[in-house]
């Protein structure tokens, strides 16, 4: 039982990582109508936004020591970040909490990303085949993963969590039966940060005026434009959110997953699968779809799963099973779990 | 050179494809003066021309984007080396086997993927190239020996080879004598490429192209007037799938040794790379498509912050040194930037890739020189090379 919830909750916070993606993406392909290969590169600007802040914040006032000296009988350096020497104690604090400090900065920097792309490059291929929009993206995100790979080196790069949720929670505790049940704090948090952002995109859409022209977009936006609204400005608004999201779910599994310029890719493929399960357009199937594969794939991987499924002649089911039951879906229910009819025939 | 192609006649065709073997043959020539006349690069050129021509069949004809190439020419691949682990180093099993080999695979993928259209389509070959790729590395180690890569060795059963004069070297694939390397290596992989491509040529002219590009056209008026497209879009992808197939054993057939890195999806993407920037819908854009990046990816990866240090050095040393700083982002390492802006480009302003260029500028001077006229009117006729849905 204990083994089965914690595959659950293993499960939980890697789906949470692609619910989160597929839904940024859910919203460019309902909204605007893109299919957007460049969602994982903005992934992966997300959590490379953390990675930068950190760097900033840590940056180092290197002092000569005049009483010590090294082994080698140079004088000893003193690495202080400019951040302890200004604010203390305080900077410390700020130095442990980079991460999610990072998410201050990402909000708007992800946001103008979004804008940028949308205006810059995405809107003049809203009428052009779906193929080319596809090539196009896809071309944007090998150059965003150049240009980062450029910058930082091709090796990952770790980060920490604060301190204060580093090491894992005893969750068999709270059953009474301690270390049952052991489960890292971050994850933990991720999964809630992950639960409020969803959240929150789905309030924004459903009850605020400017959810509602989108929502009314969505669903026809020819009328929309014809009642005197905007609706093109709304869409890139969107889009600038949906990199919000993409970039939020970046930055917050730093810790989970060291980055490195190819993270978004790996990601990319999966959430697209991800999309597809859940029907292309529907931003519950896109979520309910990344929380399921995740679970599923986590407990494919179950030790105990995997000795039974090797009695029956089965290996290696943990490497496929997302693109399997994919598969499966797609012949069964062509539109996917919750796809809308009409929608990408 | 467009012109004589869009033209269809079954001599003029003979003629072309006499030109074009011509021109494949003489390679080693021509392409001295770019200084790409070496077999390796030549072979991975004649190679990757099949692979997007195969790719070509499909994408440009039916419009079909597959995400999952790669896998068929991983599949070919170690069909190859097990070929030659067990029958001996002759390459014309090996051809022939990872043919049928990739051939099948791609009627099981084709059967199942091709009953979605679009982007589910696409989705439907990545994630089964994905699973390829996964299972190549985990459970199919036995027989794809994961991440070690597979290749043959002399303890190999190899049945048909001559044991008697075993040498300790690396096993070298080979054929009446003649060992697979080198330029002996391209011009076998030349011959089949002029074959391929010939086939291809027949396969655009056939009433079964006139079927795939009226499915590109419009699928659905097609299904309303009783047609069933289905038979025509799985021959085109277990078509294109052989082609990739091929060379997959090319491959290995140059260099004995298959790895489950040639199924990734970035290989995949590679290929619709070629196609695209080559042009979509023709005959010898994949081709050129393929030599171009093969060619500027040799050329580029190859710069170091050295070699430009030396091109600049006519240049003030301030300048040259930003120069130098700036320009060493785009090669070597940072050769994959430049390619994605490149594709980028292409993508944006010229969707027929380089062929569609060429036949502008054509039609550019054919307007000044007074012939527009006539030119107008071919135009007309010339199917749009844009890829469709």
């Amino acid at each position: 039982m204990d083994a089965i919830l914690l595959q659950v909750l293993n499960g939980l916070d890697k789906g949470a990582a692609y619910a989160l993606i597929a839904l940024g993406l859910t919203l460019i392909f309902g909204t605007l109508g893109v299919v957007n290969f460049a969602h994982g590169a903005l992934f992966m600007l997300g959590a490379f936004c953390a990675v930068t802040i950190n760097r900033a914040l840590t940056l180092e006032k290197v002092a000569l020591s005049e009483t010590q000296t090294t082994a080698w009988g140079t004088p000893l350096e003193i690495r202080t970040p400019y951040a302890q020497e200004w604010f203390g104690d305080f900077g410390l604090t700020i130095i442990d909490y980079s991460v999610p400090l990072s998410i201050l900065i990402a909000i708007p920097f992800m946001l103008l990303v979004g804008i940028a792309m949308e205006r810059g490059l995405v809107r003049f291929f809203y009428k052009r085949p779906h193929a080319e929009q596809i090539l196009v993206t896809f071309g944007l995100a090998i150059v965003l993963q150049e240009i980062v790979k450029a910058i930082y080196g091709a090796n990952p790069i770790q980060q920490d969590a604060p301190s204060i949720v580093q090491g894992a929670a005893d969750i068999g505790a709270l059953f009474g039966d301690p270390g049952a049940l052991v489960y890292p704090w971050w994850r933990i948090v991720y999964l809630i940060f992950s639960g409020v952002v969803i959240a929150a995109v789905f309030a924004f859409l459903q009850f605020t005026t400017f959810g509602m022209v989108v929502r009314a977009g969505m669903a026809d936006r020819e009328t929309v434009g014809l009642l005197g609204i905007n609706i093109d400005r709304r869409f890139t608004i969107v889009f600038g959110i949906a990199a919000v999201v993409a970039g939020l779910a970046g930055v917050m599994y730093t810790p989970i997953l060291p980055p490195d310029y190819h993270i978004g890719m790996d990601f990319l493929v999966l959430s697209f699968v991800v999309v597809v399960v859940g029907g292309m357009g529907s931003l519950p199937g896109a979520v309910a779809a990344g929380f399921l594969l995740g679970v599923l794939q986590s407990f494919a991987s179950m030790t105990a799963v995997r000795d039974i499924l090797s009695k029956v002649g089965i290996v290696g089911l943990d490497q496929i099973i997302i693109y399997l039951v994919a598969i499966v879906v797609l012949l069964v229910r062509p539109r996917g779990l919750m796809g809308r009819k009409g929608v990408m025939e | 050179m467009m012109k004589f192609f869009s033209q269809s006649s079954e001599k003029g065709d003979l003629v072309l494809i006499a030109l074009f073997a011509v021109a494949v043959f003489t390679m080693p020539i021509w392409l001295a003066p770019f200084g790409a006349n070496y077999p390796d690069l030549m072979q991975r050129f004649a190679i990757f021309g099949i692979f997007a021509t195969g790719f070509n069949i499909l994408f440009g004809l039916t419009g079909y984007l597959s995400f999952g190439h790669a896998a068929f020419l991983g599949v070919g691949s170690y069909t190859a080396v097990w070929t030659f682990k067990l029958l001996g180093m002759n390459p014309i099993p090996a051809v022939i086997a990872s043919v049928v080999v990739a051939g099948v695979f791609a009627l099981v993928i084709g059967f199942i993927s091709l009953r979605r259209s679009g982007i589910y389509f696409s989705i439907l070959t990545l994630a089964f190239a994905q699973m390829c790729y996964n299972l190549a590395y985990s459970v199919l180690t036995p027989i794809t020996n994961g991440e070690t890569g597979l290749r043959v060795l002399h303890e190999d059963p190899r049945i048909f080879d001559d044991k008697t004069v075993e040498t300790t070297g690396p096993l070298i694939s080979q054929i009446f004598g003649y060992q697979m390397q080198g330029m002996t290596g391209f011009y076998f992989c030349g011959i089949l490429l002029v074959i391929t491509v010939f086939i291809a040529m027949r396969i655009f002219r056939s009433p079964f192209g006139m079927m795939l590009k009226a499915v590109k056209t419009n699928q659905n008026r097609l299904n309303y007037t009783g047609v069933n497209t289905r038979p025509y879009t799985l021959a085109a992808f277990v078509i294109s799938g052989m082609y990739a197939g091929l060379a997959g054993a090319l491959m290995c057939i140059i260099d004995p040794l298959a790895g489950a890195e040639r199924m990734q999806w970035t290989a995949s993407g590679e290929v619709v790379l070629m196609t695209i920037l080559g042009g979509v819908g023709t005959i010898i854009g994949p081709i050129i498509g393929a030599g171009l990046i093969k060619y500027f990816e040799n050329i580029f990866s190859a710069f170091n912050d050295q070699t430009l240090a030396n091109i600049y050095s006519f240049l003030p040393d301030g300048l040259s040194e930003v120069l130098v700083s700036v320009t060493s982002l785009f090669v070597g390492e940072g050769w994959h930037l430049s390619l994605g802006i490149l594709f980028m480009l292409i993508v944006i302003f010229l969707p027929g890739g380089v062929t569609e260029g060429l036949s502008r500028i054509g039609k550019l001077i054919a307007r000044r020189t007074g012939k527009a006229q006539k030119n107008e009117n071919e135009g007309g006729r010339r199917s749009s090379p844009m890829p469709g849905e």
